[in-house]
Order: C-alpha cells, then structure tokens, then sequence
C-alpha cells in the first residue's frame, strides 16, 4: 500500500549535479524542497578517503561508485532490424549512482560549448547550404543562445573554481587561452594547472604546426579556493584516480566539495537516499504533475505531493521516467512524430598512441582534466566545404593517469600474454602516451530511446531500449580529426605512432565516455522538442527536465559545464519567471 | 541531524540539517588472507597457477604470475560479489546478440571458470595422453592457451575463446591490483613497470620532467619495509 506523504513545495528526482543546484536556489527562494535519490549518500571521509581512494580495482574495474545494472539498466542494438538485449554490465557508459552522481567520479573537464553550437542547424545551413547536411539527420537549434547562458557557465564554473586561461574575454582575445571560444564575461576563477611533462611536449608541436595550444579546462583545482557559498576546495595533488573515482583530497568539484556543505544547512532542504522514484504522477487531466511516488529500500511505495517538480536524475533515466509516466509524446522513428526519446545522441572519441625511446613521462602523474589541447578543428572552428562531414572536436594530450590494470599498453603487434607481452609491458608503460579527441556526435532520425517490449527491471517496468549506431558523417569527422592529431603527435618525436579512429559499428561494449545525450530535448517548436528554453515540459508546465536530456545533439566538448549552466539559467526562470506566475513561461 | 527513516527498514535516509556524519564510518577494502583456496577445487587451483604462470612467465626481473599471487586473486574474486555476478542484469530471456550487444550468458564468472576448468582438464587428458593442463611441459600448455585464444582447442561444454579472455583479465587484474587483493605480491608488477602506487600526492613532481619517479611502491597496506622487524 502506498503511503502518502505531507506535500513540499518542490520534489526532486535525483541529487546530482543539476538536483543540488536546483536545490539550493529554489531553497534561497524560500521554497521547501525535497530531493529523492536512489543511491546512497556519500561523501569524501566515508566512501573515498585517500587512505584507499586510490584503488584501480574497486572502482574503476568493479565499479564501486556506480549504478548496478540489477537495479536498473537498458537494452541496446544498432538499428532497428535487431532485436535489442540488455545491457548486463557497464561497459560503454557508466551511470552514476548515489549522492553527486556523476559529479563524484566525472573527470572534471570543464568546458563550454561555442555560440555556433547553440544554432547549429541555422549556423551550419546558412554556411553550407542546406544540402550539405545528411537527409536524415535532425539536428536542430537550442532556443537558447550561447550570450544568453554565459552568465550561468560563469556561475557554475565560480561555483567551482574552475582552473584555465580565457582566450576571449569580453571579445578581446587572450594569448594562452582557447581562441575559438565564446566571449567570457571575465577570467577563470583559478589559474591553469600545472603540466606534466606529455601536455607540454604536445603544445610545443602543436605550435610548431600553427595551432594555438591552451590548458584544458580543469574542475581539480591549481590552488585553494573559497567558492561564492563559502566551502572551499584544496589543490589538486595529481594523484591520478579522478575518472570514475570521487577524490579524497576536496580538490575535485563536485556537489560534495561546492554545494552540500551549505545546502544542507538550508532548513527548508531535505534528502531521501536509498529512496528511488518509480513515476512522476499527473492528475486527471494529465496536464499537472502532483508529485512522485518512490520506493525505499524495504520495498514500501510512498507518494509525496508536490506542487513543483525538478526530474533530474542522469539523461537516460530522465527519458526512462518520462516514458515510464505517460509524459510527453513517445517518439516513433518510422512516422518521424513524437518528441520522448528523439535526439538521443552520444560522442565520438579517437585515440592516437605514441611510443617513445628516451622519454619518461611519469604517467601516474595527472588529474582528470590536465593537459594541452587545440580547437581549430572543433564545431564549426574549420572550413568544412573540402571535407563532407559536419562536426569536429578537441584534440589534445589529456591522459588522465597511468593506473597499471588499463594502462597496458603495447606496441601493435605483441602478444597479448606470455614473455613478450610482459617485456613490451615494463618497457613502455612510463614512455608511451595516448593522445585523445573528443569529438561530436549529432542526431539522427534513426537514432532514438523507446521501451524495450521485453525486458523489465526487478519492479516489473519495461526497461527503456536504445537504437544507436554511428552514421557516415561521425565517422569520416573521426578520420580527419584523428589524422589531424597524429601530425601533431608526430611531432612530438615518437619511435612509433598507433592511429585509432573510431570505426562502426557502434559497440556497447567499449568505453568512450558517459556523454550520452537527448531524448527530451530543449527547443522552441513543441513538435520536435519535449521541454521548452527554460527545460520546462510542454505538456506538464510544472515540470522540468534538467541534463544533457536536452541537448538536440551532442558537441564537440564535454558536457556537465553546459549541463549545469543550463541548471541555473532553469533556475533563474524558475525563481523569477514560474514562482511569480506558475504556467507555461512560452506559449505556443 | 540525521534519522533512519522511521517506518521502514534500514538503508534509506532522512538527511536534513547537517552532513550524516558518524566517526569509522569509512569502507576499505578487506585484505585477502593467505591459506587454502577459497573457491576452487585443489586440480582447479593447480590448473589456473599453471595458466597464469603461462600468461605471465617469471622472468629473472620479475616473478610470474603464480608467485605474484594471480591465482589467489581469482580465487578470492570467484568466492565474492565479482563470482556471483552481484549487481549485474541476470534476467532472462537470455538470446546471443552480437559482439555490439555485450555478453548475454546466463552464467556467472564462477560458473563459467568451474564449466571451464572441467572442460580443459578433459581436453587436456584426451589430448596428451592422460596428462592434466598443469602436469604438460611449456611449450605444450602455450599451444593449448593459443588454441583458447584463436578458438582452435574446442572444449567440450565451455566457450574456451571466452574463458580464455575471462582469465587473461582476471589475470592481469591481479597482477596490476593493490596486494591486499591478493595479487602483485610484494608490488612485484608495480615495481615491474615503475608506478609508484597508492600515492597521494605528486605536487612536488608534476613539472619535473622527463626524470624518473625515486620513490618505491606502496599499497594500502604500506610496504614490507614498514612493518617492524622482531619485538
């Protein structure tokens, strides 16, 4: 029997990045919040101090911090002719799971997006042509403009004392930062982190060819830092276990580390964990939701009522629980109708690994978000005329440690056991480097999330299925950025280069990132998108739907500054637009 | 201040007001004690000390993988969550996808090492005159791995390619793993390739390049040089 709880002003679903931003905001409003998470609490002296924070195997291969596919997962298959089966242990992607999310084992990498990607179906058609583009793919404009949300990624990024160096402040360009980025309204918080031996050589031959090399923006810290609520981060140690690992030395942002400290002191802020939220609930109407209903973890059903509700749990489960409630149209590939699960979008990363006779670097030696990229051949930064591809990303020397389980590396050919492999080992693991580009992926017709007909989670709902496959666009983009990055590399003086290009078809079972994107996405024409400017659901006007859940489609650049930007320009609205006149803040 | 959930049964959480913050609450991980195998049968254990002696051979720099303590390992990780498959998604219908879709049997990694581990004993017996896997010379189990690997030794009852990748895994999880796992014994793999291990703080090293790191390994255990020698 479900019991019903006292009703709260606001209820949100997940206590991440974008839950605890909402949070505290709607709490500074005066409103009365509860967030619900499915995972457990966690923090740094509990879960990851450095007494043990540094374990390969707990975390990164037996994946301690993240989600247990037995409480929920997907099923995936390349195109629609296939019959999708489950996803039964992380490999490709690795959702989060407890408080922070993936805020807790993220790498950091702080990067905004460039003003064109904001329009990127306008700016793409208008230089090219509107043939230029694949028939079938369906990117499309955000309805929201990069000047608009530039003063929510500063925001975020004081909030977390991001460390860089502007390339662009105010327009004027700044030597040592990233060129091509869109104006910043004033510096980084904190300086660029200091380079190891790899970044450094990188950037030299990456001027030699005429680029203009600049620090990656990092959310582990150069120096100490005050953020604006008070709570204070360390300096990064370099430890080396920043993916999929929470840092035991406050030095990496995280909703532990900038914003919990001070939201839990909120006396109108409540947190429910081990609690996971099973549906959104509408009224009669189905045009207003009334609250969630949720399960703890002795299995006991409880509703709370709310008059506000913030869904903002990972992307893929934002779509889930959209699907799973009735909320929004389900999106059908074959009539092109429906918004829920349209758009879903992902990344396309590429390596190249360099093997070197007399140099050392100390790969240990790193952060998450360390090293030297370029960007002349990210977005819309080139001409893509010649070429026959749209999208492009950031390349760089970024390797985030040299943890020995996975950083094995060896030169093409070896074995891969025996006395060879072992010797091949030893002799290349402190001078072999992997370079990286981290690159687009855009949307396409056939490319969506919807529920699986077959397989059900241990509550019996349907789990919700993926249809993806990389198109030719993504993969002849990966070709020439990777062919790119390997002139650049070769620069740098190898005995040996390894170019790795992806290459189709898509495989779950290989580790890219966990950008996965859309499937509710943000827009201003309500039939080919489910939330409006401000994230808020077309069909349910008190509801919004935070995330990468609205990206149209994916850039060439790492997600979560644009994620939580998006979070406190929805919070803005929110607080200043929605609280004053509850209804739809964009008519149709 | 901090409320197990009145009502329900532990595990879910009222937090409000301060951080749920309680002294020893921190979770590291439990060392591996040495002793008899855990999970395997005795013909078992000698099998996997012989494949992993193989997989990774002693050298005179570095010991192999049966005295980095590689088959302890696995057998310790057969006999916990990783053996059961805990966490992962075990429902049915279990169909073969495609190598996109990922691993779909309905098996778990200690049952597939015990279905495995048969099926080689046998291959092994009716191949070599009656011989187990560990009792053939090395030249000998290096043709049977490579038969695992290319899929050319066809085991009766298991999926040797499979099993093959399995153990290869395991095996060098076990190798590169902190000790208290059981494996890299001595932090014989670390020193093996020059990673300083659970350190903490490079600060002093990060723009010192192209030298070599100076320092030994340590684990979370520390290293044998800490520990007191006699009373």
């Amino acid at each position: 029997m479900t019991r019903k709880l006292p009703a709260t002003d606001v209820v949100i679903i997940g206590l991440g990045w974008t839950g605890s931003i909402l949070a505290h905001e709607l709490t500074g409003a005066g409103l009365n919040v509860v967030a619900i998470e499915r995972g457990p609490w966690r923090d740094t002296a509990t879960d990851f101090p450095p007494a043990f924070a540094q374990d390969e195997l707990r975390y990164h291969i037996r994946h301690d911090l993240f989600l247990r596919p037995a409480q929920q997962t997907m099923t995936f298959r390349n195109n629609v002719n296939q019959t999708a089966l489950p996803i039964r242990a992380w490999q490709g992607f690795m959702p989060g799971n407890g408080v922070g999310g993936g805020g807790l084992h993220w790498n950091a990498q702080t990067w905004r997006f460039n003003p064109t990607d904001f329009q990127l179906k306008t700016h793409l058609t208008q230089r090219y042509g509107s043939k230029f583009l694949p028939e079938n793919m369906t990117i499309q404009d955000w309805g929201v403009t990069y000047d608009e949300i530039e003063p929510y990624y500063d925001k975020f990024e004081y909030l977390c004392g991001t460390s860089g160096k502007a390339g662009n402040l105010n327009g004027q360009k700044q030597a040592g930062g990233n060129p091509f980025e869109g104006p910043r309204s004033r510096e980084y918080p904190t300086p660029p982190q200091r380079q190891p031996y790899a970044a450094v050589l990188f950037a030299q031959a990456a001027k030699e060819l005429g680029y203009f090399p600049f620090p990656q923006p990092s959310g582990n810290l150069s120096q100490a830092y005050t953020n604006p609520l008070g709570v204070t981060l360390g300096a990064c140690t370099f430890c080396g276990f920043c993916e999929w690992f929470g840092c035991g030395n406050y030095s990496k942002a995280s909703p532990q580390t900038t914003i919990l400290p001070a939201l839990i002191r909120q006396p109108n802020f409540e947190a429910r964990t081990n609690c996971e939220v099973v549906r959104i609930n509408l009224d009669k109407s189905g045009k207003r939701a009334t609250g969630v209903t949720y399960i703890d973890t002795s299995d006991q059903e409880w509703e709370q009522p709310a008059d506000l509700v913030l869904l903002c749990a990972f992307q893929l489960f934002n779509v889930q629980l959209l699907l799973t409630s009735g909320i929004g149209k389900p999106y059908n590939p074959s009539r092109n109708e429906g918004v829920i699960g349209r758009n879903y979008s992902y990344q396309v990363t590429s390596n190249v690994d360099a093997f070197f006779d007399d140099k050392n670097f100390n790969p240990f030696i790193s952060s998450g978000s360390i090293g030297m990229c370029i960007d002349e051949f990210n977005g819309d930064n080139f001409d893509h005329g010649p070429h026959g591809f749209v999208g492009g990303g950031y390349m760089g020397a970024v390797q985030t440690g040299g943890r020995p389980i996975l950083t094995t590396r060896t030169p093409p050919g070896t074995p891969a056991w025996g006395a060879q492999w072992k010797k091949a080992v030893a002799d290349n693991y402190l001078s072999s480097y992997e370079t990286m580009v981290h690159a687009s992926s855009y949307s396409y017709r056939d490319v969506y999330c919807d529920l699986d007909p077959t397989y059900t989670d241990r509550l019996g709902r349907k789990l919700m299925r993926i249809t993806f496959d990389f198109h030719e666009n993504e993969l002849k983009m990966s070709q020439y950025l990777t062919d790119r990055l390997a002139e650049v590399v070769q620069k740098m003086g190898p005995r040996q280069i390894v170019k790795l290009p992806r290459t189709g078809p898509y495989t779950s079972t290989q580790y890219q990132t966990t950008h996965t994107c859309g499937g509710a996405v943000m827009g201003t024409d309500r039939s080919i998108s489910a939330v409006n400017r401000y994230l808020q659901s077309w069909d349910v006007p008190n509801l919004f739907v935070m995330g990468a859940t609205a990206f149209p489609q994916n850039a060439g650049y790492n997600p979560t500054d644009t994620v939580c930007a998006l979070a406190y320009w929805a919070a803005d609205a929110i607080v200043n637009q929605y609280l004053k006149n509850p209804g739809p803040l964009v008519q149709t | 201040m901090t409320l197990v959930f009145s009502t329900t049964s532990a595990g879910a959480l009222v937090v409000k007001g301060s951080l749920p913050w309680t002294p020893n609450a921190g979770d590291p991980p439990t060392a591996v004690l040495p002793g008899p195998w855990v999970y395997f049968i005795p013909e078992e254990g000698a099998a996997i000390e012989a494949l992993v002696d193989r997989l990774i051979p002693p050298d005179p720099q570095t010991p192999g993988g049966k005295d980095a303590g590689c088959a302890v390992f696995i057998d310790r990780q057969l006999a916990g969550s990783y053996g059961s498959a805990e966490g992962l998604y075990m429902r049915g219908p279990f169909a073969n996808g495609t190598p996109q879709q990922g691993d779909q049997s309905p098996l778990t990694p200690a049952v597939r090492y015990r279905q495995a581990l048969a099926a080689l004993d046998k291959y092994c017996r009716a191949t070599f005159a009656g011989k187990s896997f560990a009792q053939l010379p090395d030249d000998q189990k290096d043709k049977v791995i490579s038969g695992l690997e290319e899929g050319s030794a066809t085991l009766d009852g298991a999926d040797g390619k499979m099993f093959f990748a399995q153990l290869l895994t395991n095996t060098r999880e076990g190798f590169f793993a902190d000790p208290v796992y059981g494996g890299n014994r001595d932090m014989v793999a670390w020193k093996m390739i020059g990673f300083p291990g659970a350190r903490y703080d490079y600060r002093d090293w990060v723009d010192r390049h192209n030298e070599r790191y100076p320092l030994p390994p340590v684990g979370f255990a520390g290293r044998p040089g800490w520990v007191r020698q006699g009373p």
